[in-house]
């Protein structure tokens, strides 16, 4: 557990890059600062690992205060990800990766062996091993500057921007593949983004800074789309918070209908306006429109354009299904895709409806609600 | 050209001094060029101090500095110390900038990642900043190597011999052949010195050569 305890740091220059900030990043959770360019995330996430000092206030690791510990020891034991990779420009992948191993005097053997595992388990190709870090592609240096960072295992990662500078298809892979590394690792992580979606896919909890580096709201994601502190998180949430927070809730039980399928490569016998063509296993492939077909349904004749949702899965996924059907219809499968029925968009609505809000939450609805106890009792 | 033919096994001895009394001060200019190019970067005052004063010194003309070492050492007046001292001091005067400005251009985050790393200050300056200044620094060691060919033949004035002794004892007694076999004998020297700089910076940054 990272504590932030009432820190704030001011430049020379005499700027307040943070002020009075009081979080909490719980253990094996990813907690997210998120906030305008210059409102100190970056101050922040350094003070933890002691790249700068604060003016006042305390971090503390586990209850132990940071600035107790040696410095450079306290940076071996957290793995850092500096905005735009940082990698070392004249050392090889594997020797990048394998950095803090080294520092800790890890065997050469020993420090190999693990930085070829962490290359596969970022999904790189170990054939990229031994060059140089000019020679990768944005999205590979940025897998390999988390590989870099998870390298030793440290318990407690800190993420400054690790995905921003690719493009939005391939940092969209990047997070699902942090996610999914994250379940595995359960590492405690402080991420840091400027990137509000991100922040609310990624974070178990998401701190939101306003310039000037206060705290404007700490809540999970599901109740900072719900229930924004003020109108400059309201704001920063930005448009479709409404939409998006149905991301969180769970479909109740849908009404569905049975749905006529035509698997591909048979002919349809009836001439209803749309059909569903689905695989031998009963996964769902594309709609067709019978009365347009002169052969059996084939690959071409498929209209791709709806998406589908999991019976499991968001009410979000599955208004989107309805609203992205040809034929209205959204198509829900089960957990290994096969087809189980669909719904229709009022079905969905008439389900948001019933739907219950998160509660408002005392403990959520500010940034600064949760110490004040402490406070009260100095 | 008659006196080149007779003549042309003395080149070897002086060509052998040559190396010695420029390149020993080369290698003695970059060690001690490092830690004040280091303090230039590390104390941003120091930088116009150390930069411009190390700039200075090599406007000191070098029979000056020749003349004056036995002074300053208390050495003996013939004694080649003198001319390794004075030709060290003319690199040092050439390298602490250029390894200031090599520092320099090690990118931010760069530092900022080997910190984060926990790289100690020493380590981090050995492993990390020096490495990725060497092609600055190489550059800078190609000049200084050619200055110092160049200079040190002035040393056959204060008696210590080298390649310049041709070019002395050629004009003075009016023989051609002998000029021109010093000259081309540094000429070829200071190739040799550039070719091995070249090569060391090469073997020394194997990550600049790769297709980016
Ligand atoms: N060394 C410094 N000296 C003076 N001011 C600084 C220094 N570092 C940062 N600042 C200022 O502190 C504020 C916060 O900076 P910080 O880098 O933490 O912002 P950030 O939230 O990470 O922004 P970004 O999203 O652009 O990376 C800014 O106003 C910045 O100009
Ligand atoms: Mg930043």
């Amino acid at each position: 557990m990272i504590r932030f305890d009432r820190v704030t740091k001011q430049f020379p220059d005499g700027t307040t890059a943070v002020d009075e900030l009081d979080l909490t990043a719980p253990t094996g959770q990813i907690t997210v600062l998120v906030g305008p360019s210059g409102c100190g995330k970056t101050t922040s996430l350094r003070m933890v690992n002691r790249m700068i000092e604060p003016t006042s206030g305390a971090i503390f690791l586990d209850g132990a205060d940071v600035a107790d510990l040696k410095a450079a020891e306290l940076r071996r034991g957290m793995g850092y990800v500096i905005q735009h990779a940082g990698l070392f420009p004249h050392k090889t992948i594997v020797d990048n990766i394998g950095t803090v191993p080294g520092l800790l005097g890890w065997s050469r053997a020993k420090t190999r062996e693990r930085s070829m595992e962490l290359l596969e388990r970022v999904g790189l190709d170990p054939a990229l091993a031994n060059r140089y870090p000019s020679q990768l592609s944005g999205g590979q240096q940025q897998r390999v500057g988390v590989a870099r960072a998870l390298a030793a295992d440290p318990p407690v990662m800190l993420m400054d921007e690790p995905f921003s500078a690719v493009d939005p298809v391939v940092r969209d892979q990047l997070q699902d593949e942090f996610l999914r590394l994250q379940a595995e690792l359960g590492k405690t992580i402080v991420f840091v983004t400027h990137d509000i979606d991100e922040a609310i896919k990624l974070g178990d909890q998401v701190a939101v800074l306003r310039v000037g580096g206060r705290l404007a709201q700490v809540a999970t994601p599901e109740y900072l789309l719900t229930h924004p502190a003020d109108d400059f998180v309201a704001d920063f949430v930005g448009r479709d918070r409404g939409y998006r927070a149905l991301s969180f809730q769970s479909a109740p039980r849908l009404p569905l209908h049975q749905e006529r399928t035509v698997v591909l490569g048979e002919t349809p016998d009836e001439a209803r306006e749309w059909v569903l063509v689905v695989s031998e296993r009963r996964e769902p492939l594309g709609w067709v429109e019978p009365a347009r077909l002169t052969a059996p349904v084939g690959e071409a004749d498929l209209q791709r354009g709806g998406t589908v949702a999991r019976s499991e899965g968001s009410l979000r996924a599955a208004l989107d299904a309805a609203l992205s059907s040809p034929s209205r219809r959204g198509v829900i499968v089960d957990d290994v895709g096969e087809l189980i029925g669909t719904v229709r968009a009022h079905e969905v609505l008439a389900a948001i409806e019933d739907a219950d809000r998160p509660e408002v939450d005392p403990a959520q609805a500010r940034g600064v609600e949760p110490s004040r106890d402490r406070r009260a009792a100095r | 050209m008659n006196w080149i033919q007779q003549n042309w096994q003395s080149v070897f001895p002086l060509a052998a001094a040559h190396v010695l009394l420029a390149g020993v001060p080369l290698i003695l200019g970059l060690l001690l060029a490092i830690p004040l190019g280091w303090a230039a970067r590390r104390w941003r005052r120091a930088y116009p101090v150390i930069v411009s004063t190390s700039g200075l010194l090599y406007t000191i003309p070098s029979l000056a500095l020749f003349i004056l070492m036995p002074l300053i050492l208390g050495t003996r007046i013939l004694d080649p110390i003198n001319v390794v001292v004075a030709m060290t001091v003319y690199t040092v005067a050439l390298l602490v900038r250029t390894v200031a400005d090599g520092l320099g251009s090690v990118p931010d985050h760069v530092q900022q990642a080997a910190t984060a790393m926990g790289y100690g200050p020493l380590r981090r300056f050995l492993t990390v900043e020096l490495p990725l200044a060497v092609p600055v620094i190489t550059a800078g060691l190609r000049v200084a190597a050619v200055s110092n060919v160049s200079i040190v033949s002035v040393a056959s004035l204060v008696g210590v011999s080298q390649l310049g002794d041709l070019l002395i004892d050629g004009y003075n007694r009016n023989i051609p052949g002998e000029l021109w076999l010093g000259i081309g004998a540094c000429l070829l020297l200071a190739l040799i010195f550039d070719v091995v700089i070249t090569s060391a910076g090469r073997l020394l940054t194997p990550w600049t050569r790769v297709a980016a």
